[in-house]
């Protein structure tokens, strides 16, 4: 009789574990998820590597100066966006993590407006890049131009189809947030998001520095 | 009337099938997860049988009256790897795992159930996609399941030949389908098993069927996107110009492909076997009536194994000249250690136990046995020179099988009848169980003993024809032989399974006086689990609950 009472009212002393404080399960899987994707990347940053290892000019000659970091205008007289582009990027994620400490603190016009400003940059950026390929595909630069282009056109190309998944979750977020679905004691899905959003900036900061600085 | 009446929700009739198809219940994705793999298990065996038949006769081809035409036979080959590997093995461990990892911590469901959902109802589809090369003109992927480039690249300008039609591309879309279904698994396993144990149930007092998910599932999570970036690049080459593994000037390199593929691919082999060894450590020590000897050191042989399963990668391409063959050659020796480990733990299980040969342990026996060869002749070919000698013939063949067949296989089989009870409430046939487990142990070993003198009589590997006086016709008619016994030894399995099914022994809670938490639930579990659990106090959570209940009456009625 007792034994049976005690196994249906568990009262541990000493080893009690709790599983619910803590990092939030959403955050958790969005962590986990993100780990993934950063393996996702290296395997296209390993292919960068290895290729540009063995080419002979990196980019070909005949490229070297449209992609250049720190001018506005190309030499055809093109617009350079990659500089703007890029303090865009950075913007919105400053943006994206004040919007989280508005909710925290059940500040919901701030968290409104800051996700509502992340999402016009990602937009923006997103329009930004297209014309920025724009000017490549212009310029003659492909898909096929040697493994430069090749590995240029898949690395920003995944890097912007990731924006873009960003944009759909922040906009989902702000969609509910409006629906007044969140409160400084339920944001696991804004925190989760905006740990996506910092991911996709981190990559951005990655591929600028490889592929035009370094 | 100012009154609000709720209604209760109408009962709504839901038919068996509706149910099945929107299940969230981790109990049912996990045996969707079975019958789905089965099916593929089925399709691939039957692929094998085409390959053995037409490797039966030396110089046997369609043009001189032979079975299938050598480009059937390379789909054939190639196909039959990719249902076993991606659609087989992988996806039903991970259907063990989500049936019983759950159970085993004491929780409702997984951590995101209709998540779970979402990433069993890719493989169909991606398994699909995959089959569906078939019937496309070109026919299905035909370069080996590594679809190595050049092969696998599609257009040569060089040569200016087409090497394969759409099927290939059908190949990477469902693997990359497929992947994704694995990855978005891993991310439910690890959450779940962190945040979602009972009370008491600290790491180290997991089961470790527990245990081999966790670490397979981190394995999962940081090698299968690498694959996936694999297989994007090489759609990328087939379909869109690009230069990755395309060999000439301005152009990339065809080995990059083969390491970015064998960071994932070898990985996989120890997210392939992990799970089959945790389902043979949890029926040994039930079958031999003692706990598991050194439950620690397995659990860290475990986690060795899947930190050293990634520095091993390249051991697959020691014959490319382009890696460095001392330092993956060491790891590759170095990586049998824990494996060694394991063996160990599992011997001094049985050691004087008090063994029950029921069919889980036979399975179980099969799994040891074959898995020791099958490890053994792979520390061989980790030894440079003897890898130079033997890369890409059948030895290779043979070893690949013993690990995958003779071990996961097994595995699965002692898994099937060890927790069949627990699933459908009924017991499997014991006499049919040991009719297909003495028949698949002989078939097996038929066909694949028999692969290691061919390799080593220098037979390559996925060739469709050779020559009568190449002294292989033998060797390769027992193959033959043997496959169909394993193709025969599959029978008594499924009417078991149907006959079980509807006239089964009734199992009860815990037929097999086992350890873990699954069994102290009702058969099948109620959805969400568990009415109440017992204490968690050690990781044979149900054999002290039964033998305090035990010493307490005991105690009483003296």
């Amino acid at each position: 009789m007792s034994t049976d009472a005690t196994a249906l009212t568990p009262n541990y002393e000493h080893d009690v574990i709790d599983t619910h404080h803590g990092i939030g399960t959403p955050v958790l899987g969005m962590l986990l998820f993100i780990t993934s994707e950063v393996m996702f990347f290296a395997g296209l940053f390993a292919a960068y590597f290895t290729l540009r290892a063995d080419a002979q000019a990196w980019p070909p000659k005949e490229f070297a100066n449209i992609l250049v970091p720190f001018t506005l205008f190309t030499e055809s007289g093109a617009l350079n966006l990659i500089v703007p582009m890029t303090i865009l990027l950075i913007t919105s994620s400053f943006t994206c993590q004040l919007g989280v400490w508005g909710i925290r603190r059940d500040d919901h016009t701030a968290f409104r407006r800051n996700f509502a400003v992340t999402i016009v940059l990602g937009a923006l950026f997103l329009l930004m890049e297209m014309y920025d390929w724009s000017v490549l595909f212009h310029e003659g630069l492909s898909m096929s131009t040697t493994t430069f282009g090749t590995t240029y056109f898949t690395l920003t190309g995944f890097h912007g189809a990731h924006v873009f998944g960003g944009v759909v979750m922040l906009s989902v977020v702000l969609y509910r947030g409006l629906a007044g679905q969140f409160s400084s004691r339920h944001y696991d899905m804004v925190e989760a998001t905006s740990l996506y959003w910092h991911f996709v900036d981190v990559v951005w900061i990655l591929l600028f520095s490889v592929l035009y600085v370094l | 009337m100012a009154t609000t009446t709720l209604h209760p929700a109408a009962q709504t009739y839901r038919s068996t099938l509706y149910e099945w198809l929107t299940t969230t219940d981790h109990k049912k994705i996990g045996i969707l997860y079975l019958i789905n793999s089965m099916i593929f298990f089925i399709s691939g065996g039957i692929l094998a049988l085409v390959v053995r038949l037409q490797l039966a006769l030396p110089a046997n081809s369609s043009t001189m009256g032979g079975l299938v035409s050598d480009d059937f036979y390379n789909q054939a080959f190639t196909m039959h790897a990719s249902f076993m590997l991606f659609l087989f093995i992988i996806p039903i461990l991970a259907g063990f795992g989500n049936y019983a990892v759950p159970l085993q911590i004491g929780a409702p469901d997984m951590a995101f159930p209709r998540i779970n959902a979402l990433s069993f109802w890719m493989l169909p589809l991606g398994g699909l996609l995959m089959a569906s090369g078939f019937l496309v003109s070109g026919g299905a992927a035909a370069s080996g399941w590594t679809e190595y480039p050049p092969l696998s690249a599609g257009f040569d300008p060089t040569t200016g030949l087409q090497y394969n039609g759409t099927g290939t591309d059908l190949w990477i879309m469902g693997l990359v389908l497929i992947g994704t279904s694995s990855i978005l698994g891993a991310i439910n396993f690890l959450v779940t098993i962190f945040k979602m144990r009972a009370p008491g149930m600290t790491l180290f007092r997991m089961s470790i069927l527990t245990w081999t998910v966790l670490v397979t599932s981190v394995l999962v999570l940081m090698a299968t996107p690498v694959l996936t970036s694999a297989l994007i690049m090489l759609f990328i080459d087939r379909n869109y110009g690009g230069q990755f593994f395309v060999a000439g000037p301005g152009g990339g390199q065809v080995v990059l492909y083969q390491n970015v593929f064998w960071f994932y691919s070898h990985p996989a082999v120890y997210i392939m076997i992990l799970p089959a060894m945790g389902i043979v450590s949890e029926v040994l020590p039930v079958f031999s009536r003692k706990p598991l000897f050194g439950y620690k050191a397995f659990v860290f042989a475990t986690v060795g194994i899947g930190a050293l399963g990634f520095s091993v990668w390249a051991h697959h391409m020691f014959t490319t000249g382009q890696v460095f063959l001392p330092f993956f050659s060491l790891m590759t020796f170095l990586i049998a250690v824990p494996t060694g480990v394991k063996m160990f733990n599992w011997i001094a299980t049985l050691w004087r136990g008090k063994l029950v040969f029921s069919t889980p342990l036979l399975f179980a026996f099969g799994f040891l046995m074959m898995f020791l060869i099958g490890g053994l002749n792979g520390a061989f070919s980790a030894a440079v020179p003897v890898d130079f000698a033997l890369h890409d013939t059948y030895w290779v063949v043979a070893h690949l099988h013993y690990v995958l067949f003779g071990g996961s296989v097994f595995g699965v089989f002692a898994g099937i009848y060890y927790w069949f009870p627990k699933m459908t409430g009924r017991m499997l046939d014991e006499t049919l169980g040991k009719v297909q487990f003495v028949l698949m142990f002989i078939g097996f070993n038929l066909t694949f003993f028999p692969m290691h003198q061919l390799g080593l009589l220098g037979m390559p590997r996925r060739i469709a024809q050779y020559a009568s006086n190449a002294g292989w016709s033998e060797l390769n008619q027992i193959a033959t032989i043997g496959g169909f016994v394993i193709a025969a030894s599959v029978l008594p399995f499924l009417w078991n399974v149907l006959v079980s099914l509807r006239s089964g022994k009734i199992a009860g809670d815990d037929p097999w006086e086992a350890n873990t938490l699954e069994w102290a639930t009702s058969s099948p579990p109620p959805p969400y689990n568990f009415d109440h659990l017992p204490e968690i106090r050690s990781e044979r959570p149900v054999f002290d609950a039964r033998h305090r209940r035990t010493a307490a009456t005991s105690t009483a009625s003296h």
